[in-house]
């Protein structure tokens, strides 16, 4: 059950790629001072227009934060007692926590909860979003399909890397764990390729920050190479009883074992209480 | 209820009420009676018809418990393994027949208990485990018979001697022990971080994993954490049982007065990541509470406020490292740990108060 | 069939030639065995012990106990290249590259489960039924040493593979034993051969593990199997069943075959387990290292009250004359463990001391029949139960979103309110359920069939019950109660006037009096014309 992998947000991931490649480009020519992106054919510029701060995008993703993230974060983002400033965190920030559907946030609650998003919370609202909150004080971006590929990652180095930094949290296969006051480190099956890399370089919540600079990016879809492939992997030696180690492996000793034997001793040691006439 | 002896058992043996251990009853412990000659009424002969029936379904499950075993061998020639699939194909195929054949040998088995051999109602007599008083004294007089030709009683010296030589051979094994582990020493109280390198320099932190070494402009996102480890040392187990270190990343107004400022730089500071309980890594850091929460027993430690205990069984914060820079802008270890790191250790002592007052 | 056939006579005359074994044989043969289901629960912690020898073996053929470092090249891809020890390195090549193999560990970790959750259960029927009394006490501390052993046997065993998992427990095993107060230090270095991990533990766990502690286990079960047999098994209280016979089924053939079929089921109940519940996945776990912890990192569910207590524990810890004194690892590492094994070992014992009853018991007593026993019981489990319950509290308060913080304050409540609980609701379920055995005694159970009086009222007929069940129910045997002291009227005995004396003389008033005592008169006259009733009816 948990080896069946990605779910339905990696496809949207994977239906980004051709797109994000055309955005590493951009983001190229961007830095260099080109100045100048390359049309995408079906409108969805996302990430090149993120990068090329075109000005319609920026300008539709602040109206779309003036109708669904101001009430809390402040008409300009400057963050109210309900919510913290968004000056300065960056488009894969947004990305990771609208993607996610942990905003906006539903019920006041010790953390943000992952859940479906709403409808108004298409891949080209996101990347508009994104791009306005990115022009308000730069911050981390979102990374490209290349940088999140499990394919170029190698995952025995990359879970060394996890086994040091994200298994005290989030377990050792990434089935979440508690933390303090009711918040808990999430399970990483959901998450696609691209959310952990921006979980990792934005630090969503409570999640301390992983930054480009001490954890290199190869580094980082190392470790994206390694959870992807263990959570595809089968459980060679049956149910996996959730991969979370002892607590469920007890309860099946004493429930199924100790229970089918007890049924057992019961039936080989039961009279048949002969009928009378 | 037609039996007085069913309904009180007790009411021939023994009184209803009694202290002290009541006089054996019956004869004393001997042979046991031979039981069930053929047509006891204890022994209910199944109906023959019915055991024919149950014997088809013996007979059944004992073929299938063969095929099974036979698949058994067949799954161990068929599967190979040497990639997780074919090992998951391999133990479903080996445990799967096994289990099929275990268990249907079991109900085969239990079916021909239940439905072919006979019902038993066989009593067998049970006596007081007690041996009867003339056997006591028997053995009391041999004892002490024994005793007396020995000698042992009345050679005094002998039995003195022989007790003196036993001694030191019974503490002989005991002694053999000794080489199991060095003497503790202070070797508890020190880590690698006091030690400067081969060729001199202060010890480099470096990222556990990678073993590259941290330049601090480049840890510079607040809310950072890095697991690191002393350079020279990335696959010392014994060493990294003291010396490694949760390396945070704070905004310089967020500590309070618990940490000690001039033993971090620039709003990074390092603390021990051995748990002062019993000595697991403390490593879950939320960073917008700054608690450093230890998985194994829930100890939590206020990174901005020294690390000191806010919840859970540690009795001590996580010791900080002074920290600084090297002329290349890296981060190094300045001196060692100023207190032991780690779980409390009997000799510790008051190693807090005894830096304090190095200090001062 | 009417003579042996000749191989077997044959071999049986060579052997008693030598042997001598006809007269054994002739005694014990037909040797008698009382039936209940719950007197095979011991079986499954033997069988247990004996398929974990079995796959135990199979194991140490490619196992490595060695802590050198080793760079794995096995078939295992996310690990490939990564330094480890040899001993992981050889759980992997067992699990991967060993047909079977992983089958194998799987049912000896199952096994290893399995034994000591049998010997929990053997050992709780064993208690609640006063099974441990006069003259089983040495048996039933054989059984304490046993379950003792059986938890170092795990740590042992579950610490070999090396793997994150096990080490965390190491080094929570390691902190323990710094904390003790004068020899702590040494008994690390000693243990781990100097500093912690250091590069002899998993050797030296390997032959405690593998050959002195099975070689003690094997030792204590065959005595606990010979002194059964030599007392012969109690029986539960039933139609003809007294303190000084045994009813049942010959070993031969039937309980041979009974406990054959057992065995069978064990062994298939830890195959099927092995087949399709995957236990201790090392390779999830990745190589030990002392700087790195998952979440979640439990021990297995028998040394889970340790790891519970020690979660329970608050901070508390104080230097003496310059010495530490770690109680916050001390208290929670030896007091539960002291009270439960202490409390378990000196039962029989204490038991005795406060009814002075010191006649010989082999009709097991029903649960409801010795209440203050049954409540004591399952107060110890309440506070068993709270311990290994917090010991998964992280799992508990991420599964079920319950605040960390508050499953550890709730706990430390739980601890001390819990037995107290369940002492007082067992206590009266015991009265609660003699009352209905006395009912059932005096009233005959319902028929089912409605009469209509001549007045008009209509009333259920109640018949007397079965035979078999009214003299299971009539096995209930008064607990007795040790003379004088309470009552003030007579001068009490000397043993009984200070003030321990008259604590004893309480307690056992308290411990034997029967609130629910038959009447059996009335039993007999209103089955009587519970019977009549009936007969007219048809």
């Amino acid at each position: 059950m948990i080896g069946t992998g990605i779910s339905v947000k990696s496809t949207t991931a994977r239906r980004r790629h051709p797109l994000a490649r055309v955005a590493v480009v951009a983001l190229a020519l961007g830095l260099l001072g080109g100045g100048y992106a390359l049309a995408a054919p079906n409108g969805s510029t996302a990430d090149a227009a993120i990068a090329s701060g075109k000005a319609d995008d920026t300008a539709q993703g602040k109206s779309l934060f003036v109708a669904h993230c101001a009430s809390c974060h402040g008409m300009n983002a400057e963050g109210t007692d309900k919510a913290p400033t968004l000056i300065g965190v960056g488009a894969a920030a947004v990305d990771f926590q609208v993607s996610s559907g942990r905003m906006p946030m539903g019920d006041a609650g010790p953390q943000a909860l992952r859940k479906p998003r709403p409808e108004w919370a298409t891949d080209e609202a996101i990347s508009q979003l994104a791009a306005y909150v990115q022009s308000l004080g730069g911050g981390p971006t979102i990374p490209t399909a290349d940088q999140v590929d499990p394919a170029q990652g190698d995952p025995a180095k990359g879970g060394e890397l996890f086994r040091a930094n994200c298994i005290q949290c989030h377990n050792f296969t990434g089935s979440g764990g508690a933390l303090t006051y009711g918040k808990h480190a999430p399970t990483l099956n959901p998450a696609t390729p691209t959310e952990i890399y921006e979980a990792m370089i934005t630090g969503p919540q409570a999640m301390p920050v992983f930054n480009d600079t001490t954890i290199s990016p190869e580094q980082k879809r190392d470790m994206i190479a390694y959870i992807t492939h263990v959570r595809k992997q089968v459980d060679p030696g049956g149910s996996g009883l959730m991969r979370i180690g002892p607590v469920t492996e007890g309860l099946v000793a004493w429930i199924a074992g100790i229970g089918l034997l007890s049924l057992a001793a019961i039936w080989i040691t039961a009279k048949r209480r002969r009928v009378k006439a | 209820m037609t039996d007085n002896n069913i309904e009180r058992p007790e009411g021939r043996v023994v009184p209803a009420r009694v202290v002290g251990t009541p006089p054996a009853a019956g004869p004393s412990l001997g042979e046991e009676p031979v039981h069930a000659p053929p047509g006891d009424p204890g022994v209910v002969e199944q109906d023959p018809a019915a055991a024919r029936r149950a014997e088809r379904v013996v007979a059944l499950l004992f073929t299938i418990a063969f095929l099974a075993g036979a698949g058994f061998i067949a799954s161990y020639v068929t599967f190979q393994v040497g990639d997780i699939d074919s090992t998951a194909t391999s133990n479903f195929a080996l445990g799967g027949t096994l289990t099929l054949a275990l268990l249907s040998l079991a109900i085969g088995i239990t079916v021909w208990v239940r439905q072919i051999m006979p019902k038993y109602n066989l009593v067998q007599e049970r006596h007081a485990m007690v041996s009867d008083p003339e056997t006591r004294e028997y053995v009391k007089e041999t004892f002490l018979q024994g005793a007396n030709e020995s000698g042992f009683v009345k050679h005094g010296l002998l039995r003195r001697t022989l007790l003196l030589a036993a001694a030191p051979l019974g503490l002989a094994p005991l002694v053999l022990l000794k080489d199991l582990g060095p003497l503790p020493g202070t070797v508890l109280r020190h880590t690698v971080w006091g030690k400067p390198t081969e060729n001199g320099k202060p010890r480099r932190l470096v990222v556990e994993g990678t073993g590259q070494p941290i330049r601090a402009a480049d840890f510079n996102s607040p809310g950072g954490i890095l697991s690191v480890v002393p350079e020279g040392y990335e696959h010392d187990l014994n060493e990294l049982a003291k010396a490694t270190l949760i390396l945070l990343k704070l905004r310089q107004e967020e500590f309070k007065s618990g940490t000690n400022l001039n033993w971090t730089h620039d709003g990074i500071v390092a603390y021990s990541k051995i748990c002062t309980h019993v000595g697991c890594p403390a490593a879950l850091y939320e960073q917008t509470t700054h608690h450093i929460l230890c998985p194994c027993h829930q100890s939590t430690f206020d990174a901005a406020d020294g690390a000191k205990v806010i919840f859970g069984p540690a009795a001590r914060p996580l010791p900080q490292l002074p920290i600084g820079i090297d002329d290349e802008g890296y981060l190094i270890a300045k001196s060692d740990f100023h207190v032991p790191v780690g779980p409390s250790f009997w000799e510790r002592g008051d190693a807090e108060a005894e830096a304090r007052e190095t200090k001062s | 069939m009417n003579a042996p056939p000749k191989a077997i006579a044959g071999t049986s005359t060579f052997l008693d030639e030598r042997l001598g074994a006809g007269s054994f044989l002739k005694r014990n043969l037909r040797k008698i065995f009382p039936d209940h289901w719950s007197f095979l629960l011991g079986e499954i912690a033997l069988y247990s012990f004996i398929i974990l020898l079995l796959t135990g073996t199979f194991l140490t053929f490619w196992f490595k106990p060695g802590m050198g470092h080793t760079t794995y090249l096995g078939s295992y891809a996310p690990l490939y290249g990564v330094q480890m020890s040899e001993a992981y390195a050889s759980t992997l090549h067992i699990t991967f590259d060993v047909r079977g193999g992983l089958l194998i560990r799987q049912m000896h970790h199952w096994a290893a489960l399995l034994f000591v959750a049998g010997m929990m259960v053997h050992m709780l029927r064993v208690f609640f039924t006063g099974a441990y009394r006069k003259p089983r006490e040495l048996n039933w501390l054989i059984g304490v040493l046993l379950l003792s052993l059986a938890l170092v046997e795990g740590l042992t065993g579950y610490s070999l593979p090396d793997d994150l998992l096990s080490g965390a427990g190491l080094r929570i095993t390691q902190g323990v034993a710094l904390s003790i107060p004068i020899v702590g230090t040494y008994i690390s270095f000693f243990l781990f051969g100097g500093e912690y991990p250091g590069h002899d533990v998993i050797s030296r766990f390997y032959s405690l593990h593998i050959l002195l502690i099975p070689g003690i286990l094997l030792a204590l079960i065959s005595a606990h199997m010979i002194l059964m047999w030599v007392q012969k098994h109690t029986q539960m209280p039933g139609k003809g069943r007294t303190e000084s016979n045994v009813v049942g089924a010959p070993f031969y053939p039937a309980f041979m075959a009974k406990a054959g079929a057992f065995f069978l089921f064990t062994f298939g109940v830890i195959a099927l387990l092995g087949t399709f519940a995957q236990i201790n996945p090392v390779w999830l776990y990745g190589p030990y290292t002392p700087a790195d912890i998952s979440a979640g990192s439990q021990p297995d569910f028998y040394m889970g009250f340790l790891e519970g207590s020690l979660r329970l524990m608050p901070a508390w810890e104080f230097n003496l004359f310059g010495y530490t004194f770690a109680m916050s690892v001390l208290i929670p590492a030896l007091v539960p463990l002291g009270i439960v094994m202490t409390g378990l070992a000196l039962y029989p014992f204490l038991e005795q001391w406060v009814t002075g009853d010191r006649r010989e018991h082999h009709v097991c007593d029903r649960p409801r029949n010795n209440p203050h026993r049954t409540a004591i019981g399952m107060a110890g489990i309440t506070f068993y139960g709270v311990l290994w319950l917090l010991g998964a509290n992280d799992e508990i308060s991420s599964t079920f979103h319950i605040s960390l913080y508050t499953t550890t304050i709730l706990g430390r409540i739980a601890i001390f309110v819990g037995p107290a609980i369940a002492y007082f609701v067992a206590y009266r379920i015991c009265i609660g359920l003699q009352r209905k055995d006395a009912e059932v005694l005096s009233h005959g159970v319902e028929s089912g069939v409605i009469k209509r009086m001549p007045n008009g009222q209509y009333i259920e007929v109640h018949t007397p019950p079965a035979e078999d069940i009214a003299a299971h129910i009539r096995g209930k045997k008064e607990i007795p109660i040790i003379e004088g002291g309470v009552d003030g009227e007579e001068v009490p005995p000397k043993g009984l006037r200070s003030g321990v004396g008259r604590l004893r003389a309480k307690m056992s008033k308290a411990y034997g009096t029967d609130h629910v005592p038959f009447h059996e008169e009335e039993v007999e006259e209103h089955a009587a014309v519970g019977a009549g009733e009936h007969k007219q009816l048809h």
